[in-house]
């Protein structure tokens, strides 16, 4: 990161040590004040959490850790953690397998590829809620296309989202219908920024294309995958648009996610005190899980700035203790822009 | 670089499965066109043959007999958008820059902090907030909407405009100086024209998504500040439920920000990485 202290810029125009020193907190506090002012509704949001504060209850009274125990203690939260990691983790993989596959076949840069190239973020652009109802549309067997396709197909017997096992496949579905071109382009940038020579190397020594791509190509690709991977199973952990705007939820509980539950506790029923302690639990288990990938992926990045021609540009690593949540450090392409 | 070519029959494979892939990509959005284009009497019959009209969209701007809020929630979009991305602006490129080209105490802690509302579960806020906001006659409200949106707009444009200042070297800046130049001259003629393409695709960037947002307007507001997103869902919930209506909206709503994504292709990995990953 280029960084240089401020005394270190010989200056024109003779202005006091002290404003000098002061210059960056002066160009800083309008954001640290519009963090505070965010800050401190979530700060009355966790005083929520243990009192008993309901639309019904606008006098509450103190409950200690009641709403923890009783939270914690409950099928409910238990079910909505399994469906929202379950969620995560099949979105996040079908996004990645599928976003990577697509790079790939993007790189030959054929016509065909070229074309289609220019219409690969079309759905990346589309409002979540909208994508969620354009699909609630097309899976509608009386109005939609996927139940004459899958007849064609010789596949009957399709009703919609109406199983709890269809209902979560299709908010997968759209998801990755949704997300993969984001893969894909970060996929993208990082294939043509790769060095040629080591694959030059290995054609020379005859390696044959799946060997090349397991030991060479995705090796050095995965640092630029991985910011893509980290971004999206960060954000499938908060997932509310396509899930209530394609299922609501349902049918009955199957595909209440966390932030789904919360939404009905907090908003519907107007257990304020309730929906709260829900997202907290959520917030807690958000952060240290971006925590650790966070570190991982900074070691990632040290690990690709040792063998990678390009210059890497980064920012200091977050001391110990500072919220984490960033890429470590900037992927520094070799500037083929 | 370049991967060792396969045989003719693996290009053809390729070519397959690429088409394969944006058959599923674009079906979706070719679907939703040609709902948008039925008649009445058309939307749940024959697939792709039948004659277009323009009727749903003339009845969802309400040029026709009736009267329709639509055009409203559109003003509502705008102006919030609009809103929270000149908000973020005016707050966002000093901090940026003082992020960039300084070390000061607290400013890992800042960067990280607005990062983290990037990653924060949005009800973690809109719990109290919607309280607060009750008490405060802010709900319902464009200000209260502005506000809330910084929580989408802001992380993006203090970390992608940082990632742009970085990239200029401070010889730049010292040798403006060295010039005569004050510190708010250096940075006003010389580092600000510099960056303008990036503060632009900022701009844009932060307005589409602060437009395609929902959880916000969706819990927030109610009918004054509503936006297009949340009734696009409302036009859904009807008890007549007119889909080529609904698809007429949806198109309509996707529209802006498929527009100017065409502005910021070339922006599009770095912003989208928050500035992780520059192409």
């Amino acid at each position: 990161m280029a960084t240089t202290g401020a005394a270190a810029v010989p200056s024109g125009t003779v202005t006091p040590r002290w404003r000098r020193r002061l210059r960056p907190y002066l160009l800083a506090t309008p954001a640290v004040l519009l963090c505070v002012g965010i800050l401190y509704p979530f700060f009355v949001g966790v005083a929520y959490t243990v009192y008993n504060f309901s639309d019904a209850n606008r006098e509450p009274s103190f409950v200690g850790l009641a709403n923890f125990t009783d939270i914690l203690g409950s099928d409910t939260l238990w079910h909505s953690a399994r469906v929202t990691v379950a969620f995560a983790v099949a979105a996040t993989t079908v996004e990645t397998v599928l976003g990577v596959g697509v790079a790939l076949l993007l790189q030959r840069s054929t016509l065909l590829g070229r074309l289609l190239e220019r219409l690969l973020i079309v759905p990346l652009m589309v409002a979540p809620i909208i994508a969620a109802i354009m699909w609630k549309l097309i899976l509608l067997p009386e109005v939609g296309w996927v139940r004459p396709i899958l007849a064609a197909v010789g596949v009957h017997g399709y009703r919609g989202t109406d199983g709890a096992g269809a209902a979560f496949f299709w908010s997968v579905v759209v998801d990755a219908w949704l997300y993969t071109p984001f893969v894909a382009i970060l996929a993208l940038a990082g294939l043509r920024s790769l060095p040629n020579s080591p694959f030059e190397a290995a054609a020379v020594d005859g390696a044959n294309w799946w060997l090349t791509f397991r030991r060479l190509t995705l090796p050095m690709l995965w640092p630029y995958v991985l910011v893509a991977v980290i971004f999206r199973f960060m954000d499938c952990l908060k997932v509310f648009d396509i899930i209530y705007g394609l299922t609501a939820g349902g049918p009955g509980d199957a595909t209440t996610t966390l932030q789904i539950n919360a939404y009905l506790e907090a908003i519907t029923y107007a257990r304020y005190s309730r929906g709260m302690t829900f997202m907290l639990i959520l917030w807690v288990v958000v952060y240290a899980i971006s925590f650790v990938l966070v570190r991982y992926l900074g070691r990632v990045q040290n690990r690709a700035a040792g063998i990678s021609a390009g210059p890497t540009a980064g920012t200091p690593d977050a001391a110990p203790g500072a919220p984490a949540g960033a890429p470590a450090g900037a992927v520094a392409g070799s500037g083929a822009g | 670089m370049t991967m060792d070519r396969p045989g003719k029959a693996g290009g053809i494979l390729a070519d397959a499965a690429l088409l394969l892939y944006f058959a599923f990509s674009l079906a979706p959005v070719v679907f939703i066109v040609a709902l948008s284009l039925k008649s009445n009497a058309d939307q749940t019959s024959t697939y792709l043959r039948f004659a277009p009209t323009l009727a749903n969209y003339r009845t969802v701007l309400g040029l026709g007999a009736g009267d329709s809020p639509y055009l409203r929630f559109f003003v509502a979009s705008l102006v919030c958008s609009v809103g929270a991305v000149l908000v973020s602006l005016v707050i966002g490129i000093p901090a940026a820059y003082a992020a960039a080209r300084y070390r000061f105490r607290g400013s890992e802690s800042l960067l990280f902090t607005l990062l983290s509302f990037r990653f924060a579960p949005e009800l973690v806020v809109i719990i109290p907030l919607g309280v607060l906001y009750q008490q405060l006659g802010l709900y319902d409200s464009y200000v209260g909407m502005i506000w809330v949106l910084q929580l989408v707009t802001m992380p993006l444009v203090v970390w992608i405009l940082r990632s742009f200042f970085t990239d200029l070297p401070p010889e730049l800046e010292q040798a403006a100086l060295l010039d005569g130049y004050s510190r708010r001259q250096a940075f006003v003629r010389i580092v600000l024209p510099l960056v303008r393409p990036g503060v632009a695709a900022v701009c844009l960037l932060a307005f589409i998504f602060a437009w395609n947002n929902f959880i916000f307007p969706f819990t927030l507001t109610s009918s004054h500040a509503q936006t297009v997103t949340v009734s696009s869902l409302a036009f859904l919930g009807g008890n007549q439920v007119r889909f080529n209506l609904v698809a007429a909206g949806a198109v309509m709503a996707v529209l802006p920000p498929l527009v100017l994504a065409l502005f910021i292709q070339r922006y599009l990995v770095r912003g989208l990485s928050f500035g992780a990953v520059k192409s």
